[in-house]
């Protein structure tokens, strides 16, 4: 061995990193965010009596679990493009993160909403409450309690597979900046266990968040 | 006044109610007794709309429970039905569980509908658990409240399915008495139960229920004291 550590230079570009950290937060939250909303409109799909619905729903939910990610982000960035739709590099990676973070949520919900007893909408539909409204009142809720840390373990994935924007150029999130300067330097390994050491942090971060919010917000 | 006219329903290939009729009178309690799977709770539902029919008429009030142009969900207002499972909304407060429909469906204030949720939550003796979730409440507890909860929709009619068969048997005395007072007061009841006892000292009439049709109904003092069929004399020795 002789290689020596020099960690200086990391610690220099420190607010670069930091910086970087928030893109990378950003895109995990935008993206949990937009898979929730796809996940729940495909679990509702597959369930619901439409056949088209259904077969779309499934298709989706199947080739996004059973895919590699980087697959998807790169269809999503190479792919869209051959078809005229050129998405930046910040979008295909937000967008690629979301199609995958909604097929796994989907299944999440679908499980979630099956271990509600339907008995809880028998006994709201009886004191005269409509089929939406017995869903919003009733059963929404106690989904979202249900599916709570799914969710948020959903978002941590989505924190660590936003290092892959890497093969799509994106050079503003945690990754890109590490490898910014990890090329300007080759001073690989103390740029990327800095990096993985943020990393820890963010995703740390968000279970302790997540804790404290649940605290407050599940009371029974 | 709830008519049930040559009911039929089945399920898949599996006829439960096989023409049933009975008559409800205002301020009439009647209690539905007979063996597990004969479609009491089916019948129940069949009421309120809960399960559709393949044929015959249920009238509550004039109004086809099963017709395509009635308002379900405001006639359901008018009819409570309590469950054999207490179905609490585990996520909302024992007060908050009552609240709820008397301000989303009948659209009160929340100073109104807390005000109906705590007179009838204090009616049948949960004045100091309104604040509580469900799960710290015991099973007769939480079964008083799905009693003030469908209660503070001011209905007509109560249905109770079996509401103390799944409690522990300490706690089936406070649950029937709630029921008791109710009958007290006024309230038209349709009643499934197992407790004996309590047919025969609240009901107005006993209906027993055999294979999907209305075996015998009468008074209680005939029906339970001096059964004039035989299956109903076997049923009774059977849970005796
Ligand atoms: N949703 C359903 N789908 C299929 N079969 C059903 C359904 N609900 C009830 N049944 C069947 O219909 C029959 C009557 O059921 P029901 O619950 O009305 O009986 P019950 O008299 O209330 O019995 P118990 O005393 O056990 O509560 C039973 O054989 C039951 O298995
Ligand atoms: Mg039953």
């Amino acid at each position: 061995m002789n290689y020596s550590f020099h960690w200086r230079p990391v610690f220099q570009v420190m607010p670069e990193m930091l910086a970087g950290c928030l893109v990378t937060v950003e895109i995990a939250a935008l993206s949990t965010v937009i898979g929730v909303a796809i996940g729940v409109a495909l679990a509702l799909g597959r369930t619901g009596g439409n056949r088209a619905a259904a077969a779309f729903a499934l298709a989706w939910i199947e080739f996004g679990r059973n895919t590699p990610g980087l697959f998807q982000i790169y269809l999503v960035y190479f792919g869209l493009g051959s078809f005229g739709l050129h998405l930046n590099s910040y979008a295909a990676l937000t967008a690629g993160i979301a199609f995958n973070n909604a097929s796994y949520l989907a299944e999440t919900f679908r499980g979630g909403l099956r271990a509600i007893p339907s008995t809880q909408t028998r006994a709201a539909r009886s004191l005269g409450m409509s089929a939406p409204l017995a869903f919003r009142l009733i059963m929404l809720p106690q989904l979202f309690r249900i599916v709570y840390y799914p969710m948020v373990n959903q978002m941590i994935l989505s924190v660590l597979m936003t290092a892959l924007g890497l093969t799509v150029g994106l050079d503003t999130d945690l990754a890109g900046v590490t490898q910014h300067f990890n090329v300007l330097t080759y001073r690989t390994f103390e740029y990327f266990s800095v990096a993985a050491a943020l990393y820890y942090l963010i995703a740390k971060a968000m279970m302790l968040t997540s804790r404290v919010v649940a605290w407050r917000l599940f009371r029974y | 006044m709830i008519e049930i006219e040559d009911v039929h329903k089945s399920f898949g290939a599996l006829e439960v109610l096989k023409g049933v009729s009975m008559t409800v009178a205002r301020g009439e309690v009647v209690s539905v007794i007979g063996g597990s799977g004969s479609g009491k709770s089916t019948l129940l539902m069949c009421i309120n709309g809960l399960e559709p029919i393949d044929a015959g008429r249920v009238v509550v009030d004039g109004v086809d429970v099963h017709a395509r142009a009635t308002d379900i969900n405001r006639l359901r207002r008018r009819i409570g039905i309590v469950f054999q499972q207490w179905n609490a909304f585990p996520h909302l407060t024992v007060l908050e569980n009552v609240m709820l429909a008397p301000r989303k469906v009948l659209g009160k204030s929340r100073a109104e509908a807390e005000a109906i949720a705590t007179d009838r939550l204090s009616h049948v003796g949960l004045k100091d658990k309104l604040v509580a979730y469900p799960s710290r409440l015991s099973g007769g507890q939480q079964q008083r409240m799905a009693i003030a909860r469908a209660l503070a929709m001011s209905p007509d009619y109560m249905l109770f399915d079996e509401v103390t068969s799944a409690l522990d048997p300490q706690l089936v005395g406070e649950v029937l008495d709630t029921m008791r007072m109710l009958s007290s007061e006024g309230m038209t009841m349709v009643v499934v139960t197992h407790e004996m006892r309590f047919a025969r000292d609240v009901s107005d009439r006993v209906a027993f229920f055999h294979r999907g049709r209305i075996h015998e109904i009468g008074p209680p003092e005939q029906v339970i004291g001096n059964p004039q069929r035989p299956e109903t004399a076997d049923f009774l020795k059977s849970v005796r």
